[in-house]
């Protein structure tokens, strides 16, 4: 998706009037950015913590400021200077982290952001957008410019089937439809579990959602999937970020909130380092049993132990 | 007309009152850097300056000198660390433009006036930056950050406060984590450093002035006036009883 987020931030940039800082990556990605903003493009250099209180004062002179890294350098790091110096004061800065959930893969632990939005929802003024498609990130940029506090943006690697047509942008989008088990995801994990399950016939054939929103809200969700969580049996959560704090927990608690009956709740979450060996994304997905192959897998349990 | 040794003379007295009404300590802190709050407040800065106090422990040093500017009432100061106040122990932000951002966790506030400094800059927006850090917030790792920053960027539009009390939370900064020759240390990294008695009114204008921006280093003393507080390290901490306030005040008279 960094193909997308400079191409949405050259964009917007026309019309308004941004500062983009890099914590010193963003090579064979950011240069057309560099070129577009001239001074108002800042390497910061490998100060994240400076650099998103640097971000914050910026926005005094007017100015909104795009803030990239590699996603822990981004939250992990400076998590005080975001807390404090953007959100306490509410500034309007925009956290792009690259990289979500296990998407750097090999490279290891230190570069995995399995709590990000989780950790970031507990803050006040602060909305996180978790990107399921490529063509998700323009309209959440345009979106994000609009809102006038802090906003993080968590990228990753798009894996739409390349026949399927997208609808438009909506926090909340069905993807399939079925009458099989409810599948509600966090991310473009979403992608890989589309065209698999539009080839099971359509009474067994989950039905699939994805938000990418935070926090959430009730009115935000399409009637259909009110309708179905109100009279479902069960529904799987799916994210690569950790339980505490996820996706699931907040949809859970909203819906608890509001009265919904929830007899049975599926989730399926990052777990970490299961064997304490390292490997790509698909890896450590299917350590976690987040995997296409796992899910389904347990899918069918669930289904068989509910007909039984 | 009132000199400002005058003011500072009313503002310490006032700061002492509130202190021991509000029965709260950072007195020590607050008496190094009033001069130098109320000199730039009152003699350097113009309209469209601003001024950030990365060291927000010395809150109340501000509030008492945006008192004296007419800016706090004297009202609000009797609320310092109430209930429902905003002059709470360190400053937050939302209610007053001479107080843009929260601080009070320290190392953040040069890095904010960095970038607000650098925000002018690039928007071509007239006004300079001031912001006041302690000396033993040269600890965080976030302040070299900063530094370096501040120092590629050239920022000839932003100037750097230290208030030199060598004290710290618990203990001399030597003794605690030593940064001394702390001006020679910030010089290392090519700009100009310069140092001045910070409880002298005219000595930090004319270091302003000679130095139109960088770094001043104010040689300060905890607890400056006071002479049971001067250099005592538990008045970082401590607030005043009745005698001892009643001391000070004298001593102020």
């Amino acid at each position: 998706m960094r193909k997308e987020i400079a191409n949405a931030i050259i964009e917007l940039s026309k019309q308004q009037n941004i500062a983009f800082l890099t914590g010193d990556l963003g090579f064979m990605a950011l240069e057309p950015i560099r070129e577009a903003l001239g001074n108002k493009f800042i390497n910061a250099g490998v100060s994240e913590q400076n650099m998103i209180s640097v971000a914050a004062g910026l926005t005094f002179s007017g100015l909104q400021a795009w803030v990239y890294s590699i996603a822990p350098f981004c939250y992990a790091r400076p998590f005080e200077q975001i807390r404090n110096d953007a959100c306490f004061n509410k500034r309007p800065i925009k956290l792009i982290a690259n990289g979500g959930g296990y998407g750097y893969g090999v490279m290891g632990a230190t570069h995995h952001a399995l709590e990000d939005y989780g950790i970031l929802s507990t803050l006040p003024n602060m909305q996180c957008f978790i990107p399921a498609f490529a063509a998700d990130v323009n309209p959440i940029v345009n979106k994000m410019a609009k809102i006038p506090h802090p906003c993080y943006l968590r990228l990753g690697r798009c894996e739409k089937p390349a026949n399927f047509t997208l609808e438009k942008y909506h926090p909340w989008r069905r993807l399939v439809q079925g009458h099989g088990p409810l599948l509600i995801f966090m991310g473009p994990l979403v992608g890989s579990f589309i065209e698999p399950s539009l080839q099971i016939e359509e009474k067994n054939r989950p039905e699939i959602w994805v938000a990418t929103e935070l926090p959430l809200s009730l009115e935000s969700i399409p009637t259909p999937l009110l309708k179905k969580l109100a009279d479902a049996r069960n529904f799987y959560v799916i994210e690569e970020h950790v339980a505490t704090g996820g996706f699931g927990q907040q949809l859970l608690w909203l819906l608890l909130k509001n009265d919904f009956h929830i007899p049975r709740f599926f989730h399926g979450f990052a777990k970490g380092y299961i064997s304490g060996k390292y490997g790509s994304q698909q890896f450590h997905r299917k350590e976690s049993g987040i995997d296409l192959h796992s899910i389904f897998q347990s899918l069918n349990l669930t289904l068989t132990e509910l007909s039984s | 007309m009132t000199t400002i040794e005058q003011k500072i003379h009313a503002a310490k007295k006032r700061l002492l009152e509130m202190h021991f009404h509000s029965k709260v300590g950072h007195i020590g802190g607050n008496l190094s850097c009033l001069d130098a709050l109320m000199t730039l407040h009152h003699e350097v800065m113009r309209p469209e300056d601003t001024f950030i106090l990365s060291k927000g422990h010395s809150a109340g040093a501000l509030y008492i000198t945006l008192w004296s500017l007419g800016k706090i009432k004297d009202n609000d100061l009797k609320t310092f660390h109430g209930e429902n106040t905003w002059l709470s122990g360190h400053p937050v932000p939302g209610w007053m433009p001479e107080i843009p951002v929260a601080t009070g966790s320290l190392g953040h506030g040069l890095s904010v006036a960095v970038g607000i400094a650098l925000g002018r800059q690039l928007t071509q927006t007239p006004g300079h930056v001031y912001c006041l850090t302690s000396d033993g917030e040269w600890q965080e790792g976030s302040m070299w950050e900063a530094l370096i920053f501040y120092a590629h960027r050239q920022l000839s539009n932003m100037t750097i406060l230290v208030d030199c009390n060598r004290l710290q939370g618990f203990g001399n900064t030597t003794d605690t984590a030593s940064m001394a020759d702390l001006a020679k240390k910030l010089a290392a990294f090519n700009v100009p450093v310069t140092e001045a008695n910070g409880q002298n009114p005219k000595a930090i204008v004319e270091a302003i002035k000679q130095q139109k921006h960088g770094i001043i280093v104010l040689n300060t003393t905890k607890g400056a006036g006071i002479s049971f507080m001067e250099n005592k390290m538990e008045w970082h901490y401590l607030p005043l009883n009745e005698q001892q306030f009643h001391q000070a005040m004298a001593e102020l008279t």
